[in-house]
């Protein structure tokens, strides 16, 4: 589903990925840990190009990010981005933060799109909500609406970055919960988290990085319990 | 001392120059409405140039932002009224040369205020726009420029006042607004404090108003 070989990214003289080589197949859930700036979140960002590549190859579903001919506005819409920071458009409602790129981008009308918007906001609990601004809702209930406007696009793959780094402790179940739904519904999911709990209980597959490089993966108890790296053992025991 | 005063106030020049105010005032109006109407498109292609990434584009409005902010709207206006009129031989009417002395003004400072504005949308906002598909245009067009022109319109408001206070200077070139008529009525009556408090007044009955409704606004905008 998504292929990943020999990726490089510098900013300047800094170089924050330095040769990652990953694969993820359809279905599967991936979380991506290591410390603060050890790259995670710029490969999360590479894989749909809010980041350009510096060298190396990123396919997706069998499409080059890097073929010149790609129209990355369709490859976009097919790989739903949750930030750490929500960015929901404080101008737009909650439907229309939803229904924006199924109308805009999808063609999608303003009836279906809003039918559309009622089942997901349904899917992640907030049913009442769909006709407040986001400024009157809470950290995590903004980033289960942010999840449900990337769900809007139908993506085939959907990446988290760190989703629930800024969400009071308190709020952080009610967003894994809606994540844990969507990965037993067989989403494809790349997870960069702080969330140890989560990637051990949903990851089919923990990735550790470090230094712009990955150092070790495998499935979580081959990570959590049997780390292999001095590295990941480090880390691990720091924060578990 | 009193007698004076009581003559000042039964002065007969305050009525008489109302004539002239409403005149004056009328033509203000429409040189400053018309010349922010234009000001406001210059400035958004400039402030858009000044996003830009081509270096020429980027230069251009550049250069363009600082010859008039660094000159003054005075110089301006008789550069293009003098200077271009009779360097190119066209001939500007006063009126004219002043809608496009206002335009071409204010759209400097309008097209900083659309750079500010547009850079003050935190990045997240592009990304998330972007991150659903939506290309870049559209993304600027409902995600960045609603949120970006909300907090632009402030210190258009000001520009506003300010462009209708720099329409005085045109009574140098002749353009009959309400500073021209009310100095050709002191010439010709040889009387100056009544139609000056008159002219002063003028311009405060629309600033005032104005500064309190763009109050009005930014409370109810919250920004």
């Amino acid at each position: 589903m998504i292929k990943v070989t020999d990726l490089h990214k510098s900013f300047g003289d800094l170089e924050v990925l330095k040769g990652i080589n990953a694969e993820v197949q359809e279905k599967e859930v991936v979380c991506v840990i290591g410390p603060s700036g050890s790259g995670k979140s710029t490969f999360l960002r590479c894989i749909n190009r809010l980041e350009d590549i510096t060298s190396g190859e990123v396919v997706i579903d069998g499409e080059s990010l890097t073929d010149p001919k790609l129209n990355i506005n369709k490859l976009r819409s097919q790989v739903g981005m949750v930030f750490q920071h929500f960015n929901l458009f404080p101008h737009k409602t909650v439907r229309e933060n939803i229904t924006l790129g199924p109308i805009k981008v999808k063609d999608m009308n303003q009836e279906e799109a809003n039918k559309l918007a009622t089942q997901l906001l349904e899917k992640v609990g907030l049913s009442d909500k769909a006709d407040v601004y986001p400024a009157s809702l809470s950290g995590g209930q903004k980033q289960r609406v942010a999840i449900a406007r990337a769900l809007a696009m139908s993506p085939k793959v959907m990446l988290f970055d760190e989703p629930t780094s800024a969400l009071d402790p308190e709020l952080v179940g009610d967003v894994l919960e809606v994540m844990k739904d969507l990965a037993k519904e067989g989403m494809t999911m790349i997870v960069v988290t702080h969330e140890m709990g989560f990637a051990r209980e949903m990851g089919d597959r923990v990735i550790f990085m470090d230094e712009g490089k990955i150092m070790e993966e495998g499935t979580p108890s081959e990570i959590f319990d049997n780390p292999q790296n001095p590295r990941t053992q480090t880390f691990l025991s720091k924060v578990l | 001392m009193f007698d004076g005063l009581i003559d000042l106030i039964n002065s007969p020049h305050w009525g008489n120059t109302l004539p002239f105010i409403r005149r004056g005032l009328a033509l203000t109006l429409y040189i400053t409405f018309v010349g922010v109407f234009f000001g406001f498109i210059i400035g958004a292609l400039a402030g858009f140039a000044r996003l830009s990434k081509n270096k020429i584009i980027y230069g251009v409005a550049t250069v363009y932002i600082e010859l008039i902010r660094g000159t003054p709207i005075l110089v301006q206006a008789l550069f293009l009224y003098f200077a271009i009129s009779q360097s190119f031989g066209i001939n500007f009417q006063a009126v004219t040369a002043g809608i496009i002395a206002i335009a071409v003004n204010a759209g400097a400072y309008i097209a900083e205020i659309v750079r500010g504005g547009v850079e003050s949308i935190d990045k997240g906002q592009k990304e998330a726009g972007r991150s659903i598909g939506l290309s870049s245009s559209q993304t600027m067009r409902y995600i960045i420029w609603p949120q970006a022109f909300k907090r632009m319109i402030p210190p258009l408001g000001n520009q506003f006042i300010i462009s209708l206070k720099d329409t005085s200077i045109f009574a140098i070139i002749s353009v009959g607004e309400v500073t021209f008529l009310l100095r050709q009525y002191v010439s010709s009556t040889a009387v100056t404090f009544e139609p000056y408090v008159m002219l002063s007044l003028a311009y405060l009955v629309i600033t005032i108003p104005a500064m309190l409704i763009l109050r009005a606004i930014e409370r109810r905008l919250d920004v």
